[in-house]
């Protein structure tokens, strides 16, 4: 017979009971971060210019999903309080208090060690160290110090996230190539102008919850300012893998159509700033920046998994 | 300064308790049956089918 006791979660949690879902540690592992990451990190292993086993390559690319999971369940662990406060994460497994605390962390720290672990074994242990070092990124240098102490926050931690592809590049080749650290230079500058135009729409929130974002602390206009610029880098740097040679023409078509795009959303958000049509147009970049960086990676993961297509774009 | 309650009665779990233990249970095996699957795949596939093949 099962025993369990009376008392608050944490006590639950030590006596060894919960009521947490298989589906609430899902949700801490942010599932749709985790797509993305996988995605771009596919991306990162294709442009590899070795072959690596098909098998190798899905334990590469689980590795490091799972250990982008651990980041996100490491990042809802610490900010369960600032979550709490926010319409987009009040209902996060923590906040929610479907997950305890311990529980949470736990779970990411498990998973964080398994995973680079794991990618050590099955690629390098240089893909490994890259993985561990992106999740500590992540949590302590994101979560734990820049996100509630700086409007760059998000700049400088998108460093985390711009790794996945230079972490699945070092699974492949056991080696950190300027390919992959062009598409880490793409992913570390699309990051600002895309949070920030969430930002502007959002700034109440993250206010009441003093995360200082760029509209909370330096206003509206300078962020309307930096979005812009940011752009203005991004456009570019969004071509080099068609102007270095590592991708084809169709890349290049991809990367200037989208680029413009993106820039004619931030000239749109730099010139409209009052009203419910600036909302409109802030939400509008947001989208079309993700929108933006899919088609890139999409590009790029087609035209190296499909050789025969590849032929006849080059 | 107070310390943790350690007073706890113990009390039979709630059907809740019980289904999703269960739940997390199933759960983790899947996981680790999926570990083994892999970790088993990938050892073939880096060391080669040779090594059920190695001389004792």
């Amino acid at each position: 017979m099962s025993f369990a006791t009376d008392g608050d979660a944490i006590a639950r949690s030590q006596a060894g009971y919960s009521t947490a879902e298989p589906r609430d540690f899902l949700a801490l592992l942010k599932p749709r971060v985790m797509s993305l990451v996988v995605f771009t990190a596919l991306a990162g292993l294709l442009i590899a210019p070795n072959h690596v086993h098909p098998v190798v390559a899905v334990a590469s690319l689980l590795a490091i999903a799972v250990g982008a999971g651990a980041s996100g369940a490491l990042n809802m662990w610490y900010d369960a309080d600032i979550d709490a406060l926010m319409t987009r994460t009040k209902t996060r497994p923590v906040p929610a208090g479907r997950v305890t605390p311990t529980e949470a962390l736990a779970f990411g720290l498990i998973l964080a060690v398994m995973s680079t672990l794991t990618l050590g074994v099955v690629a390098n242990l240089l893909a490994g160290a890259l993985l561990a070092f992106t999740i500590l990124f992540y949590a302590i240098v994101y979560t734990m110090w820049l996100k509630r102490s700086t409007p760059q926050n998000i700049v400088i931690g998108g460093a985390a996230g711009a790794l996945p592809p230079v972490v699945a590049y070092a699974a492949a080749t056991g080696t950190i190539g300027v390919e992959s650290l062009v598409l880490f230079a793409i992913i570390f500058i699309w990051t600002p102008p895309h949070f920030w135009a969430l930002a502007l729409v959002k700034s109440d929130e993250y206010g009441r919850a003093g995360v200082p974002m760029m509209p909370n602390v330096k206003g509206p206009a300078r962020t309307r300012l930096e979005i812009l610029l940011y752009t203005l880098v991004l456009a570019p740097v969004g071509a080099l893998p068609w102007l270095m040679g590592f991708a084809s023409a169709a890349y290049g078509v991809v990367a200037v159509v989208g680029g413009a795009a993106m820039l004619a959303c931030a000239a749109s958000v730099y010139r409209v700033r009052e009203g419910d049509a600036a909302n409109r147009i802030a939400m509008r970049m947001f989208f079309v920046s993700i929108f933006y960086l899919f088609a890139l990676f999409a590009a790029l993961v087609v035209e190296n998994s499909l050789p025969p297509l590849l032929a006849i774009w080059k | 300064m107070a310390g943790p309650d350690n007073s706890f009665v113990p009390r039979a779990l709630t059907e809740q308790e019980l289904r999703s233990r269960r739940a997390r249970n199933i759960a983790v095996g899947l996981a680790i049956g999926a570990l083994v699957a892999l970790f088993y795949a990938v050892t073939i596939v880096k060391l080669g089918p040779g090594i059920l093949r190695t001389p004792l």
